[in-house]
């Protein structure tokens, strides 16, 4: 967590599009995808990146139900983390709008910026749809 | 290539001494190492030190020359992070040192100071070791990251909560003739499934504890003890380091650890042995889950069949391959900079028959071990053989 009020370029800019419905990804010439900030594709070293929008929905590869958080999150426990395959880049975040112990792997979920009840601060969200 | 000679080891007890400084520790550890191995203080030619989470436990950075100091060596000191992979990481550089004949004297090692953070402090100071802005800021725990890999697991290969519980068993089990171990306790399969949960399906006893602690090892050249005529039968035979991307998220498969499959390649072909000729090993139990994902990336357990392990003995103390004879992780502690050299000392002192548990590998020749850090976007992976 940042200490200070300094954005994190890049990271901070992409929350702000996401909260407006305008979610990106980064797409290199081979088509490989990855999150911002990135100036060369992790995959292929191309330095021809663009920014290209995420699909509406993808899909729970993995979850967690977290009891134990760290003190950013002491509010927010418990609280169900997923991993979340959109297609050319996968996301983590928190899933929203459902009862925690009713998200499993295989549902369909689309990006939703929350904050925190703790800090709040905003933090990737994932609404079943 | 040459072998690496482990001349002397060193180890505090690991658990709950929130007062201790880390050069502390550091200290205790490098006194038994030079009282262990013979070689005098002026023969080290480099210190090298792990250690994650020191400038956030102890507002200390720069801590080789500090490290070098409390062991009373004068030579050039540097630390090395790399998450829990830390010393295991310092190790495979001493051992290039070694073996290039840069040095023929490595005073090597790591220690962490964690149970001062308190467990919210030290829940947030391990997390460091993820993605901060698209991991950790999504509310990813250290238990969070590999309870998304125990469930990953569980929905690809089958298996439950109750398989990973047999793993911490085995591991208290182990530890219950370990004098250094946090915890020399035994536990049952029912107090692992009772127990409250951390990240689900994980819970407490599934996590290794919050752990102050150090490790220290004196490494030298063949030929320097020959020379010396050093009590040395245990050499460092194979080095492997293997690498990821940093978040879990952007892994193809969510419940493998490549890294240290490729670790582990490279220290076996380096050593010229392969995953058969491996008598027992430790590896990295930072959670219960953990210790399938390193068994089936190191090739002693098939993909998808590392979960039965524990249950049905092939890794407990008198298994085929025993597994963490330690304690592991889970039950010796979990000092995060220290734990890569410390399992080094382990699989040192079970090959010399020094240790508690060297009863149960009286034959063996080969061993490994095998540190990771972060959720393995670090691996390194050491061969260990004794003359006999």
């Amino acid at each position: 967590m940042s200490e200070s009020d300094v954005a994190d370029a890049g990271f901070d800019e992409w929350l702000a599009a996401a909260a407006e419905g305008d979610a990106y990804y980064l797409e290199c010439a081979n088509g490989h995808g990855s999150l911002p900030p990135r100036r060369v594709c992790p995959d292929c070293g191309s330095t021809d990146i663009a920014e290209v929008e995420l699909p509406e929905t993808g899909e729970i590869r993995t979850v967690t139900v977290t009891h134990v958080p760290t003190p950013a999150f002491e509010e927010d426990a418990p609280y169900a983390t997923a991993v979340v395959d959109f297609g050319p880049v996968r996301l983590t975040g928190q899933v929203v709008g459902i009862d925690v112990g009713d998200v499993e792997t295989g549902l369909t979920v689309a990006l939703e910026i929350t904050t925190s009840e703790t800090t709040g601060e905003r933090v990737i969200g994932l609404r079943p749809v | 290539m040459s072998d690496v000679r482990v001349a002397g080891t060193g180890l505090t007890s690991f658990g709950n001494s929130p007062e201790r400084t880390s050069r502390d520790l550091f200290a205790e550890a490098t006194i038994t190492a030079f009282e262990e191995s013979g070689v005098p203080r002026d023969d080290v030619e480099a210190v090298l030190y792990g250690n994650f989470m020191g400038e956030l436990s102890e507002h200390q950075g720069h801590q080789g020359p500090l490290m070098a100091e409390a062991a009373g060596v004068q030579a050039p000191a540097t630390r090395y992070e790399s998450a829990c992979a830390s010393s295991g990481t310092a190790v495979r550089e001493a051992v290039k040192r070694i073996r290039t004949g840069e040095n023929d004297v490595v005073l090597v090692g790591g220690a962490e100071r964690m149970t001062n953070l308190g467990t919210a402090g030290a829940t947030e100071a391990l997390a460091i070791a993820a993605d901060d802005l698209w991991e950790v800021r999504a509310g990813v725990t250290f238990p969070g990251a590999y309870a998304l890999m125990a469930q990953a697991y569980f929905d690809a290969f089958g298996g439950e909560h109750e398989d990973l519980a047999h793993i911490a068993v085995k591991n208290h089990e182990n530890a219950l003739s370990n004098e250094n171990a946090q915890y020399q306790r035994a536990i049952e399969v029912s107090d692992v499934l009772e127990a409250p949960p951390v990240s689900e399906p994980l819970g407490l006893y599934d996590a290794c504890p919050i752990s102050d602690g150090a490790s220290a090892l004196v490494l030298t050249s063949e030929a320097y003890a020959e020379e010396h005529d050093l009590e040395a039968p245990v050499a460092i035979t194979g080095t492997g380091q293997g690498g990821d991307r940093m978040a879990l998220h952007d892994r193809e498969h969510l419940a493998r650890s490549p890294a240290a499959r490729e670790a582990g390649a490279e220290a076996y072909a380096d050593a010229g042995v392969d995953a058969g000729d491996v008598d027992f090993a430790e590896v990295h139990d930072c959670f219960t889950i953990a210790e399938v994902l390193a068994l089936e990336a190191l090739d002693l357990e098939p993909l998808g069949e590392g979960i039965s392990a524990a249950r049905d003995g092939r890794t407990t103390a008198d298994g085929e391959t025993p597994i963490n004879l330690s304690g592991g992780l889970k039950a010796k502690g979990h000092p995060v900079g220290a734990t890569g050299a410390s399992q080094i000392v382990e699989v040192t002192e079970l090959l010399a028959g020094h240790h508690p548990n060297s009863d149960h590998v009286a034959d063996a020749t080969t061993a490994v071990a095998h540190n990771a850090g972060g959720t393995v976007a670090s691996a390194t992976v050491h061969v260990l053989e004794v003359d006999r």
